[in-house]
């Protein structure tokens, strides 16, 4: 066995415990854990016996394993990107709503003690709070 | 005419923040300054100018203020909302001009142009202003389908049908086209008044630089076809 696929065994059976344990600790469906568990082993296969991606390669009709293991990461990596990006669009967009609407809950108190007469002068809460860090 | 409010987001705008409140008030009912979680005392001074201050925790953006901002000024039974920056580029005369078309009752969103001809110091408009203006509104056309003259104005009015259907959802600069896109998507009439090109040393430096205008543009179209 040479050095690089030592790591890269190394690092499959470490990220399978880790898929292992998620499962058992209940945080990942069945299904995730057969797909993992699939790819992870495909990735050992693919390590260790080169040839195998060869022979996939050669049926979808590219040159060699190796370049067809680079092109599906590359698609899988960008896939990977596209989902990231929308995630985090979606987490900016609901950290705005949080945001917004404590903001208006201050509106809310505000008007409800200046319109009570009986308040002192208007001096929004949010300009006594310190400045954020 | 009813209640007409007028919306100013800030951030780390202590220098000028409060002249601009004062003025604004002279032409409004009420003044909702939102603070986009500035490090600063744009609340503190805002609050003093006689503003009513809504405050962000966070810093969210330009367009997660303008939302928040609109939804106050809604939520204060405004009849008419004018969104004016905090950096002294706009005037409230110009302000209270956009307060009057809306009150003719026409239309629901009235974009202050500093494009438009007829509006002063178009002349003294630095180049590359006027340059990432036409990319702007190229962009905003080639995205959203509408022209208009100077698509990142922000100096606006909303008809209270405008501002209380709006639904902004985007947190970055790139909220001035979104306001663009919602205006058609929702049908408002709109209207361009020309105002006049004030750029200061201050509000230059505040204004969007090569680079956010980069990121804003990426946005625009990454948001178009995703979001």
């Amino acid at each position: 066995m040479t050095a690089i696929q030592i790591i890269l065994c190394g690092f499959a059976v470490f990220a399978l415990s880790r898929v292992v344990l998620r499962f058992r600790k209940g945080g990942l469906p069945v299904v995730h854990l057969v797909i993992w568990f699939l790819f992870w082993a495909a990735v050992i296969v693919a390590v260790l016996r080169p040839s195998t991606t060869s022979a996939v390669a050669s049926w979808v009709r590219v040159g060699r394993g190796a370049d067809l293991v680079m092109y599906l990461s590359v698609v899988a990596l960008f896939y990977l990107l596209f989902r990231l990006f929308g995630k985090i669009e979606e987490l900016e967009r609901q950290i705005t709503r949080v945001v917004r609407a404590a903001a208006l809950k201050d509106l809310d108190e505000k008007t409800a003690v200046a319109s009570k007469g009986s308040a002192p002068p208007r001096i929004p809460e949010a300009a006594k709070l310190p400045p954020p860090k | 005419m009813g209640k007409q409010i007028i919306v100013i987001p800030a951030y780390n705008e202590e220098a000028t923040v409060a002249q601009v409140v004062r003025d604004a008030i002279r032409v409004a009912d009420a003044v909702v300054v939102v603070d986009d979680g500035s490090r600063d005392r744009t609340s503190a001074l805002a609050a003093e100018a006689g503003a009513i201050v809504v405050r962000h925790a966070v810093n969210r953006g330009l367009g997660g203020a303008l939302g928040t901002g609109i939804a106050a000024a809604v939520k204060l039974g405004a009849d008419a909302v004018v969104t004016m920056d905090a950096d002294g580029q706009h005037r409230a005369a110009d302000a209270a001009r956009i307060f009057e078309r809306i009150g003719q009752g026409d239309v629901d969103f009235v974009i202050g142009s500093r494009m438009l001809a007829g509006a002063e110091g178009q002349s003294k408009m630095p180049i590359h202003r006027v340059l990432f203006n036409a990319v702007g509104n190229t962009l905003t056309y080639l995205l959203f389908g509408v022209w208009v003259t100077d698509s990142q104005s922000g100096l606006r009015g909303l008809s209270r049908t405008a501002a209380e259907g709006v639904d902004l959802r985007t947190n970055g600069m790139e909220v001035s086209s979104e306001f663009i896109k919602e205006a058609r998507e929702r049908r408002w009439r709109k209207a361009e008044i020309a105002i006049p090109a004030i750029y200061t040393e201050y509000s230059l430096s505040k204004g969007q630089s090569f680079l956010v205008g980069v990121k804003t543009a990426a946005k625009l179209i990454l948001r178009r076809f995703i979001g």
